[in-house]
């Protein structure tokens, strides 16, 4: 018998959702530097700031796991 | 009186953190006389080791992230933290070896008249009876404590790790603002090359894109911050004595990091970006839901900066402990040779985490203030 939290499903297909937006902006900020070597600093700059935000998603979902399964309160 | 000399010497580093650690040191031979409590804890621990094992690492794992009442060294060694409640009956401190490392709930303590008992590291109002479990704690049905708790106003590990990050900070800038006031208009020396980089980093990265010609005004309040994040992230990393107290993944400092953001942008707010909140650019019968829209947004930047961080730092620390506890949890001296050089790979990802994340959350504060100063032409 396996016994665990249904919100570790949550946690997990929020990280599916996360995992396609980070590699999208980091795919697209790739080809943008190597259009644009010299706008490097830049397009890291921007991406790194769209990452976070699409990090925090994927991070709320995990605060959310875990108050789920009831172990950080 | 210019005390910039003793700041500079290399010296006075060495044997104030020796002195430091010494001292501390010396409160471990309090603790040695509850070992064979403790042992004995042990004894009954392993005797049903085999159904609780999972639990017990979990809780292990959550136990290392969380705050405490002690500073843990190693094996038996650990230094005594003071306590310091708000009970009904007043002001109530001792410090915390002082009734056992008993935390299982099932002794009551006397402090100062208040009737205490310790229940997982916290500390709580007994119940009038004894429960089933042997403790004094009651529990609903979902498993949550029903009892009350006094105000807990300790010197934790959390607050002692902020004290020595803050001590260090404070002492690091103190020194290399003098020697800017000396050599003003040489070329850096000392700790000021190190850190002048660093610097030049957030004025010319962080706050002059976001914030434009007013960045000198945030610039105090941006360099705090990523210096304040940056080093406490890289002190929570570091295994022992004067790391390893998660103070980033502890979600109270984070809040309070993220409420100094709030306060800044709600402060600093021009006409421009209340207007935004409470007339946007939509059609006016669009309002109702446009504006508590804006307003709910005032309360989701901050409180998306502080879990970020929080989380970010606590995911990391307990991907770290698992990795480790793969090798108890497998019960086999083989698989260290697969978890430990992952430790390491995890290990310096966090540091790279460790910078993004200071980086990340300074250059968010720059953006939510910058977009609470700027004027309406600069779209």
């Amino acid at each position: 018998m396996i016994v665990g939290s249904i919100a570790g499903i949550g946690a997990g297909l929020a990280a599916i959702g996360a995992g396609i937006g980070i590699g999208n902006i980091g795919g697209k900020a790739m080809e943008g530097m190597a259009r644009q070597p010299e706008a490097a600093s830049k397009i890291q700059t921007a991406m790194l700031i769209a990452a976070a935000f699409v990090e925090a998603v994927a991070l709320f979902a995990v605060v959310v796991a875990f108050l789920g399964t009831g172990q950080v309160n | 009186m210019d005390l910039s000399h003793i700041f500079n010497s290399k010296k006075f580093f060495s044997k104030s953190f020796c002195a430091v650690l010494f001292s501390l040191l010396s409160f471990s031979a309090f603790s040695q006389e509850h070992t064979s409590a403790d042992t004995a804890h042990a004894e009954t621990s392993v005797s049903h080791a085999g159904t609780e094992k999972k639990e017990d690492i979990s809780q292990i794992i959550l136990h290392h992230i969380a705050d405490s009442h002690e500073w843990h060294f190693f094996g038996d060694v650990s230094v005594p933290l003071p306590v310091i409640l708000y009970t009904e009956n007043g002001l109530v401190s001792f410090l915390s070896n002082k009734f056992g490392h008993n935390d299982h709930g099932t002794d009551v303590i006397e402090a100062d008249g208040s009737k205490l008992v310790n229940y997982h590291g916290k500390f709580y109002y007994p119940a009038p009876v004894k429960g089933a479990d042997g403790t004094y704690i009651t529990h609903d049905s979902r498993g949550d404590i029903l009892n009350a708790k006094p105000l807990d106003i300790s010197i934790t590990k959390n607050v002692v790790s902020l004290l020595i990050s803050v001590s260090v900070l404070l002492i690091v800038f103190i020194s290399i603002a003098n020697t800017y006031k000396k050599r003003e208009g040489k070329a850096p020396k000392g700790l000021q090359s190190i850190l002048e980089p660093i610097i030049i980093f957030v004025r010319d990265d962080i706050a002059k894109p976001q914030l434009g010609y007013r960045y000198k005004g945030f610039m105090p309040y941006l360099l705090t911050v990523f210096f304040f994040v940056w080093l406490n992230n890289l002190m929570g990393l570091i295994p022992f004595f004067p790391g390893g107290a998660n103070l980033t993944g502890n979600i109270a400092v984070t809040m309070m990091l993220a409420l100094c953001t709030f306060v800044l942008t709600t402060v600093n707010g021009n006409k421009n970006y209340w207007g935004h909140v409470f007339t946007p650019h939509v059609p006016w019968w669009l309002y109702p839901l446009m504006i508590p829209v804006e307003i709910i947004g005032l309360f989701t930047k901050p409180i998306a900066l502080m879990i970020r961080l929080f989380a970010n730092i606590t995911a990391g620390h307990i991907l770290i402990l698992s990795l480790i506890s793969l090798i108890f949890i497998i019960k086999s001296v083989l698989v260290a040779g697969v978890a430990i050089p992952f430790v390491l790979f995890i290990s310096v990802i966090e540091l790279v985490v460790g910078f993004i994340q200071a980086f990340i959350f300074t250059i968010l504060s720059a953006l939510f203030i910058g977009m609470a100063v700027e004027e309406h032409a600069e779209h």
